[in-house]
């Protein structure tokens, strides 16, 4: 009896690890199939305009990119305050605001970004949609900032400061080089969060057909865009959804694949 | 008689070449107390943890030879034969063991000293009841919990709380108990408390106990093994160990020239 | 230098206060002519941009309300942008009564706020016991090797941007699901449906995170006394990493509830209180993606208020979990 139950509940565990499995190949799976039928090399070299997705790609990657620019010195910035600076509650209290910044729903920043910088400058902007990534980026890397530095060990720090160095000195040459490897990881799976986010940037950076580099305009976004076109009746438009919704994920778990891979080497 | 008999026993851990016990040959005595000594990476842990074949919870392992069970019955089985799992839960049943930090699970004193025997399937309140107090009384732990049993484990004391593990293990009646340095987490007033409760133990269990604290196993033990490098020194009667050993590693050790 | 690093750190590191306290002020902000004009009572209403003619009875008090308040500048600015609003409205509705009428438009946030926790509940339902046996099946069950890369697979599904989930729920897994339920495709029992696929991974890696969190010795001697490998789990590595685990269940319900995407797809987005778990609803962040382009005056103001609402719930269980079960588990 014992056994049959013991037998009974690692089968079902089995069984929901094989679910789990199943979804993902199936979602990888029918991206795959749809995307790749979808999918040719000229999406690269037009813009949305022309059935392309060149626009939305770099938009994308400008839009992430000046997202990491803002995020991560302020997100490291803030992780060595609460690890090597803050002492007492005011750290611990910012350790677990992050925590909750982490979790706060996207579409809120997204409306916080709106009020804040879209109704002020009169209309979307890449900027806004770069600041609403940003806000999603910081508590990420904060929290690995945070979680990584406390891997090194204090005689590191003592050893530091005992050969006379102060303690920026000691944290920037000595700290983070050792935590290094840790922090990267980290933001590289920050980033490929935030590159595949959507709802942030709906009403603040929205999307373009065009090419663009003016910042102070709608600007264009793979993500956005894919969410228009995938709603639109048309087949054509559906189709290109899916190529853009295939290279999105591509990059994503590539990025974050290959951030996974530098941790193991170094291990 | 011995209870347990290891005969040309070797051991080798996954992912190694080269054994980390090569050819054991080694009788736990009944209603005694066999000390394993050594220095560590000796092999007397992994020697121990294979008599209840608790290795095999990691997969991988590679054994040779034989561990003969003789139980009160005097049936004799080799345990590196089993390979069901109501063979291993039957085994366990019958070698108990202690490890070296207390493990109180998470919940209540009497549920800890109760849950060996409610997986074997004690159902009775009051049968459950009294067998948790001969245990907890059979470990000198009952005169300081018998007013707190619904309370959580635990909040008890380390060496309170390694008497309870030990009351766990004898609540099921076993024949033999495994203790892998069972007092090396504790302080110097528990530790005697819990040598003098194994020697008071050994009435109604054959018990195999590693330890790296060599006054421990003089004070103790019946028997004293002797490992270096995964290999058995010397076997014999205790005091002979100490007082005269008949090999040059085993003086060596235990008048403290290595270790 | 030491000393502009260091304010540099610590201007950082407030920047996480500032930013908190300025998403809940500007909230508040926004939402306030929505707040102030609909109250908690928002909150139980059922109708949303519904057109009521203030000559019938209950809308006298409404009158008298702006009358009073045409003192105060910034709510007579209310009122002034309430009625640009009415205008709009009956602009763009054509075949609308005559002009002469005055109307007004009513907000109410109760549809949104149901359908966000009823998919929330699906998805939990649903995702709930699947994500349990993953997690027992990664730390328990597989061996070493085999449960890195089944780790890692649903580490990467966890990965997958929620707009794909979106996508291939809406075209793949609704049609399916309808097949079998009856009822739309898009719905909330499909919206819930799919948004537990999308907390499923989440769920389980950090459920496996508190499970492997129990000391092998613990296990070991459970073993040790004869137990099965489903009273070790049942009996010690539960009960000693509980804390951790309803705390990563709660996690797990806040992304739930904020999510925007994954959901947008399926939930129908219509303004209407599902009668079955097949019909179509529309959740707060689905409401706020669909409708804040075209809002203005008070209808943007009411979705400020469902944006504060959710808000302040996702922050009031996170914290809970942060606080009460996750601190508990370190």
């Amino acid at each position: 009896m014992r056994l049959l139950v013991n037998k009974i509940f690692l089968a079902l565990s089995i069984f929901s690890a094989l679910i789990g499995l199943a979804f993902l190949a199936w979602i990888l799976i029918t991206l795959f199939l749809k995307g790749l039928s979808s999918f040719h090399f000229s999406l690269f070299l037009n813009d949305l305009v022309d059935g392309g997705l060149r626009n939305l790609i770099i938009g994308q990657f400008i839009l992430a990119g000046l997202a990491s620019a803002i995020g991560i010195p302020l997100g490291m910035a803030a992780g060595i305050y609460i690890q090597e600076y803050g002492q007492g509650r005011y750290a611990a209290a910012i350790r677990d605001l992050s925590d909750i910044m982490m979790s706060a729903p996207s579409i809120v920043i997204g409306a916080f970004v709106y009020a804040i910088i879209v109704v002020p400058m009169g209309g979307t902007s890449g900027y806004a949609g770069a600041v609403a990534l940003a806000i999603m980026m910081i508590p990420v890397v904060i929290n690995t900032t945070d979680s990584m530095l406390s891997l090194v060990p204090r005689e590191l720090r003592e050893a530091g400061i005992a050969l006379g160095a102060s303690k920026y000195k000691v944290i920037i040459d000595i700290v983070i080089k050792a935590a290094k490897v840790g922090i990267m990881t980290g933001i590289l799976l920050a980033f490929a969060r935030i590159i595949g986010e959507t709802a942030p940037l709906l009403f603040t950076s929205e999307t373009s057909n065009y090419f663009s580099l003016d910042l102070t305009e709608s600007f264009p976004s793979l993500t956005v865009s894919i969410y228009d076109l995938a709603n639109e009746p048309e087949e054509s438009s559906r189709d290109l959804a899916w190529a853009a919704s295939f290279i999105l994920t591509v990059l994503v778990l590539i990025i974050n694949l290959s951030g996974r891979f530098i941790t193991r080497n170094k291990k | 008689m011995p209870v347990l008999n290891i005969k040309k026993f070797s051991f080798t851990y996954p992912g190694v070449d080269h054994p980390s016990l090569k050819n054991i040959n080694l009788p736990i005595k009944r209603n005694a107390i066999t000390a394993l000594i050594g220095p560590s990476g000796c092999g007397k842990s992994t020697l121990l943890r294979s008599m209840n074949r608790i290795h095999d919870l990691y997969p991988g392992n590679k054994y040779d030879g034989k561990i003969e069970f003789i139980d009160s019955n005097k049936n004799v089985s080799n345990i590196l034969d089993i390979k069901k799992e109501n063979e291993f839960i039957e085994l366990r049943q019958k070698i108990g063991m202690i490890f070296q930090k207390p493990t109180p699970f998470p919940m209540s004193i009497f549920d800890n000293v109760a849950y060996g025997l409610k997986i074997a399937g004690i159902k009775n309140k009051t049968e459950l009841a009294d067998r948790v107090e001969a245990a907890l009384k059979g470990s000198a732990l009952w005169k300081e919990v018998h007013d707190r049993l619904d309370k959580s484990a635990m909040g008890l004391s380390g060496g309170q709380q390694q008497r309870l593990c030990i009351a766990r293990a004898v609540a099921v009646k076993p024949e033999v108990l495994l203790f892998d340095e069972p007092t090396s987490a504790l302080d110097p007033i528990s530790t005697g408390a819990i040598e003098e409760l194994i020697v008071e133990l050994k009435k109604d269990v054959s018990i195999a106990i590693v330890t790296h604290n060599m006054q421990q196993a003089s004070r103790i033990s019946d028997y004293t093994a002797f490992m270096y490098l995964g290999d058995l020194i010397e076997f014999d009667k205790t005091e002979t160990i100490f007082l005269n050993p008949k090999e040059q590693k085993t003086e060596d050790y235990i008048t403290g020239r290595f270790g | 230098m030491e000393k502009i690093f260091q304010k540099l750190s610590f201007s950082s590191a407030s920047l996480v206060f500032v930013i908190l306290l300025g998403i809940f002020i500007t909230l508040f902000v926004a939402a306030k002519p929505a707040i102030d004009t609909f109250g908690l009572g928002f909150i139980t209403n059922p109708d949303w941009n519904k057109e009521v003619t203030l000559e019938t009875p209950t809308t006298t008090s409404e009158v008298e309300v702006i009358e009073e308040d045409v003192s105060d500048d910034d709510d007579a600015m209310i009122a002034d942008e309430d009625d640009m609003m009415l205008e709009d409205e009956d602009d763009m509705m054509l075949d609308d009564e005559d002009d002469e009428t005055l109307t007004k438009t009513i907000y109410g946030g109760l549809v949104p706020i149901v359908g966000t926790l009823l998919t929330t509940i699906i998805a939990l339902a649903f995702a709930l016991p699947i994500a349990m046996g993953i997690a027992v099946f990664l730390a328990e069950i597989a061996p070493k090797n085999i449960s890195n890369i089944v780790g890692i697979a649903i580490e990467l599904l966890a990965a997958i941007p929620s707009i794909i989930f979106g996508m291939w729920g809406l075209y793949y897994f609704a049609p399916i699901v309808s097949d079998l339920f009856g009822g739309y495709q898009v719905s909330l029992l499909t919206a819930g449906l799919v948004l537990g696929v999308m907390i499923l991974p989440f769920m389980a890696a950090i459920t496996r995170d508190s499970m492997n969190t129990t000391p092998n010795v613990l296990k070991e001697s459970a073993y040790a006394l004869g137990a099965t490998k489903f009273e070790v789990i049942k009996d010690i590595i539960f009960p000693y990493s509980k804390v951790g685990i309803i705390g990563s269940i709660i996690l797990a319900l806040g992304r739930a509830l904020g999510e925007t995407m994954a959901v947008a797809f399926l939930i129908g987005s219509i303004f209407v209180l599902p009668q079955k778990i097949t019909d179509p609803t529309i959740s707060i962040p689905v409401a706020m993606a669909n409708n804040f382009g075209e809002a203005s005056g008070l209808g943007e103001s009411a979705l400020f208020y469902l944006a504060l609402i959710l808000f302040v719930i996702s922050f009031a269980i996170i914290s809970l979990a942060k606080f009460y079960f996750l601190k508990k588990a370190k």
